[in-house]
């Protein structure tokens, strides 16, 4: 059984058919790569994943079940974790916190836990999720900053936190839009190696991406959407040769 | 109890009386932090759930005649209901209307209390004292500094970081699996329990209490003090709860001009220190200095560089 | 006496209508609940006063003399209280514009004091017709025309002039109005003009209709008028239009049928009724916001 389905899934806006008619499976444990030119709906996909869109028409399902028409948050504590290609951090807050909050499901102490927050049973709770999130930030590289505000970070390690925040959700599917949109070379071949690492922890991975070198070095399967329709899928090798994908980078001069 | 009393008897009846202003001011603003300053939701109508309060109080005292204790308790969780039940078809929505509902909201609670029997319509009613043997200075004090270290507690624990999520970004909350609507009206709940105690606390101060006296202008009385102290900061409301409830004994022109001074206030401080007067001053730290401590940040360095 | 009330419902309603305009299209373009609003429609209704019985002027000169006052009165508040706002969070240019309102509302009970102010009998004679058995004022018959005119006046500028044009296609995506090089700044000022005259237009009717002028009269007023703008879908005209109507008419049958201390309640109930069952309104379309 594939990690997450989508079967047949629309949406439109207003006039505009942002996503058409896609059919795509993420199977477990791949690293699935989505490619196309800007406003092909790459986003508006993860948006429609999440729960943030509601298809206007099919339906997805994850781990079997369905999840379109559910709530966004429903749908991250079934296990699927994502960053947002225009970041959204909790700017004002400290890096610990963000990922603190990102571990929101794995914590169960509500409203009483704030009347007993000095009870050991609430004070065990807070401690195993501070570790967690360390656990989160070191994934990425940024134990160093956790005290540090959010909004303080350079961009690029302002991404990684979001890496972070989405990984302290424990998600057995994480999607990344535009992870190293921003970065230079070298922060790129890191984060390269990160997100390696990460599948191999046993977190499924699904990404947008623009810089092809990132994607053909990381992906084991990429798809591809030109104007919200899914043109092509396969091997990064038989991607790079697909006369359609081509047309579709080449031919509006949008190469990247 | 009766040392208390002679302890009561001691101060000069009108700086207790301010004392005890500050201390319900304190209940109220901190009420409205949870709401606005920590959650991020404006609500206007601030006042209506301190008449709820101050209302259920007076008749729990005259009708039932239950120990105060039981009777301010008894008195947030009414506020409270009704915050719930009011703000479900609100919070769902996007925060904006939320400011507008509660200032309806607020004119029918006031219009129903001027029509209902019980509540004496327009006379108002006569309060009988609290049945407690704490005096009322205690009783409030012991209240504001109650609401002060739960409010504390909250904001930094997992329930808390959930409101300060959705303040700050409500769609990356729910990215993060927090259930936004149930946290919202949870916080409007707690935000609407406070104002109740403190309407409570405040009918049996004052022993008299008039639907019109918890109009409009009330919950932007509440609403200035928070913004002065800056938005969701627990030691800036007790700042600015402190400031604004001592200044009209003290100012003669605030207690002229006050509603005109808070309107001018509430635009200045949002253009020029919309984090408080003394936004960007640490408390925490200010307090580990005097006493001689380091300051929690330096600590916190230090921890992780040995580490 | 069903059309009697509807008549008195319709008068009623055009002025929640004219000042519903003036939130709907704010919020349309910048999402901001215009607060201070109510109060320039009381700043409008006391300059009418004004120039009626100081400067004498007839009551249509007075009203454009009020509208052209709180043009200026709404652009200059947007510059000063929202405008260096507009990047920061939607909850501090609430804050701040429930600040502007406090502070007018204030300034206004200092200046005029508490006392309702009437219109003069002599500024506009009002006398009673009957037609199907209704009796009509000629006041009734003023405010419905008066309301009318200025809002075919507004469907043309926003339908067929340019500048009403930038404002649609700003108030459809601020964003990709301002890369188009739509210079947004003038068209919100435009617009906050546009909506206080319409504000200032509705506060004299309202002040020769109840005969009554007061500080206060800008909360209830607005409160009103924004529960009708969000009955007809908050960003829409035609909405706003429809909403005032239909909620004066509520009103009036309302305190018809007996339940007149609760009157006030009526506007409020609807805006509740209204954001649980259909929240976009009668005419707003629903739109998702881009993430
Ligand atoms: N909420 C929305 N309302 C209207 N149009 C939208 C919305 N979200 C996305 N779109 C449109 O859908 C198309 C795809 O956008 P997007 O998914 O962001 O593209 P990309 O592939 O670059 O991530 C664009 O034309 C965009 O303008
Ligand atoms: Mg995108």
């Amino acid at each position: 059984m594939s990690l997450l389905k989508l079967d047949n899934v629309t949406i439109r806006f207003g006039g505009l058919v942002a996503v058409d008619s896609v059919n795509l499976t993420v199977e477990k444990g791949e690293i699935l790569s989505l490619i196309g030119p800007n406003g092909a709906g790459k986003s508006t996909m993860f948006n429609l994943i999440t729960g943030i869109y509601t298809p206007t028409e099919g339906t997805i399902s994850f781990n079997g079940k369905q999840i379109s028409g559910n709530k966004t948050h429903t749908i991250a504590a079934a296990g699927i974790g994502r960053t947002f290609q225009n970041i959204r951090l909790f700017a004002e807050q400290s890096v610990l916190d963000n990922v603190l909050i990102g571990a929101h499901t794995r914590g169960t102490w509500d409203l009483t836990g704030s009347l007993m927050k000095l009870a050991p049973w609430v004070r065990k709770e807070e401690g195993e999720l501070t570790e967690w999130a360390i656990e989160c930030l070191k994934q990425v590289d940024l134990a160093h900053r956790a005290y540090e505000m959010a909004v303080n970070l350079p961009y690029g390690e302002q991404r990684r936190l979001e890496i972070a925040r989405a990984l302290a959700l424990k998600p057995d599917l994480i999607l990344l839009d535009e992870p190293a949109a921003g970065m230079n070379p070298q922060e790129k071949q890191v984060l390269l190696e990160m997100v390696k690492k990460i599948r191999a922890t046993g977190v499924t991975v699904f990404l947008v991406e623009h810089d092809m070198k990132f994607v053909m070095g990381l992906s084991d399967r990429i798809a591809v959407l030109d104007y919200g329709v899914k043109i092509a899928e396969g091997k990064p090798e038989d991607i790079r040769t697909n006369p359609q994908v081509i047309e579709a980078y080449l031919g509006k001069g949008a190469v990247h | 109890m009766g040392a208390l009393q002679s302890i009561v008897a001691m101060v000069d009846p009108y700086v207790l009386q301010i004392l005890v202003n500050i201390g319900i001011a304190i209940v109220l603003a901190l009420g409205l932090n949870v709401i606005t300053g920590i959650t991020g939701q404006l609500s206007l109508g601030h006042a209506a759930f301190m008449s709820i309060g101050a209302f259920t109080s007076a008749l729990i005292t005259i009708k039932l005649g239950l120990p105060f204790g039981l009777n301010l308790l008894l008195s947030g969780i009414i506020a409270a209901a009704i915050g719930a039940a009011i703000g479900y078809p609100i919070l769902r929505l996007t925060g904006d209307y939320l400011a507008i509902c509660t200032l309806g909201f607020a004119e029918i609670v006031k219009v129903v209390f001027l029509n209902l029997d019980i509540t004496n319509r327009a006379l108002g009613l006569t309060v009988p004292p609290p049945k407690s043997p704490i005096p009322m200075p205690f009783y409030v004090w012991g209240v504001a500094i109650l609401s002060i270290v739960f409010v504390c507690f909250m904001k930094e624990s997992r329930f808390g970081r959930a409101l300060k999520a959705i303040r700050d970004d409500e769609i990356a909350a729910e990215a993060m699996g927090i259930n936004i609507t149930r946290y919202k009206i949870q916080s409007f709940a707690i935000g609407s329990f406070l104002a109740g105690v403190g309407g409570g606390l405040y009918a049996h101060f004052l022993n008299y209490i008039n639907p019109s006296d918890f109009g409009f202008l009330k919950s932007v009385d509440i609403l200035s003090m928070m913004v002065l102290g800056g938005l969701g900061s627990i030691a800036g409301t007790v700042f600015g709860a402190s400031v604004l409830a001592a200044a009209p004994e003290f100012l003669r022109f605030m207690a002229q001009y006050r509603m005109l001074v808070y309107g001018g206030l509430l635009v200045f401080m949002m253009v020029f220190r919309p984090n408080g007067l003394l936004g960007g001053v640490n408390f925490t730290d200010l307090v580990l200095r005097a006493i001689g401590r380091k300051p929690a940040t330096a600590e916190i360095n230090e921890r992780h560089n040995k580490g | 006496m069903l059309l009697q009330q509807l008549i008195n419902g319709i008068a009623l309603g055009s002025t929640y209508a004219l000042i519903a305009l003036g939130y709907t299209m704010v919020y349309g373009i910048i999402t901001l609940i215009n607060f201070a609003h109510g109060e320039i429609f009381m700043a409008g209704a006391f300059v009418g006063l004004f120039l009626v019985t100081v400067l004498k002027f007839n009551v249509f000169l007075a009203m454009a003399g009020a509208m052209i006052f709180c043009m200026i009165m709404g652009v200059v508040i947007e510059l000063i209280a929202y405008r260096p706002l507009r990047k920061s969070s939607r909850l501090s240019a609430l804050i701040s514009a429930i600040g502007v309102s406090i502070f007018l509302s204030t300034l206004a009970l200092m200046v005029f004091g508490a006392d309702a102010k009437g219109f003069p009998d002599t500024a506009f004679p009002v006398q009673q017709v009957k037609i199907l058995g209704a009796e009509i004022s000629t006041l009734q018959l003023l405010i419905i025309g008066v309301s009318a005119l200025l809002m075919l006046a507004l469907e043309f500028i926003v339908q067929k002039t340019k500048i009403g044009k930038a404002m649609r296609a700003t108030s459809e995506d601020y964003n990709t109005a301002a890369l188009m090089g739509i210079n947004v700044n003038r068209i919100i000022s435009f617009t906050f003009a546009l909506g206080s005259s319409l504000a200032a237009a509705g506060g004299v009717l309202v002040g020769l209709l109840f005969n009554a002028v007061s500080f206060n009269m800008g909360l209830m007023a607005g409160l009103k008028a924004f529960s009708a703008a969000v009955l007809g879908g908050i960003g829409s005209i035609p909405g706003a239009m429809l909403g005032g109507l239909l909620l004066g008419v509520a009103e009036v049958m309302g305190v018809a049928a007996g339940y007149s201390s609760y009157r006030d309640a009526i506007a409020f109930a609807i805006l509740v009724l209204v954001l649980l069952v259909k929240p976009t309104g009668l005419l707003g379309q629903k739109i998702q916001k881009k993430v």
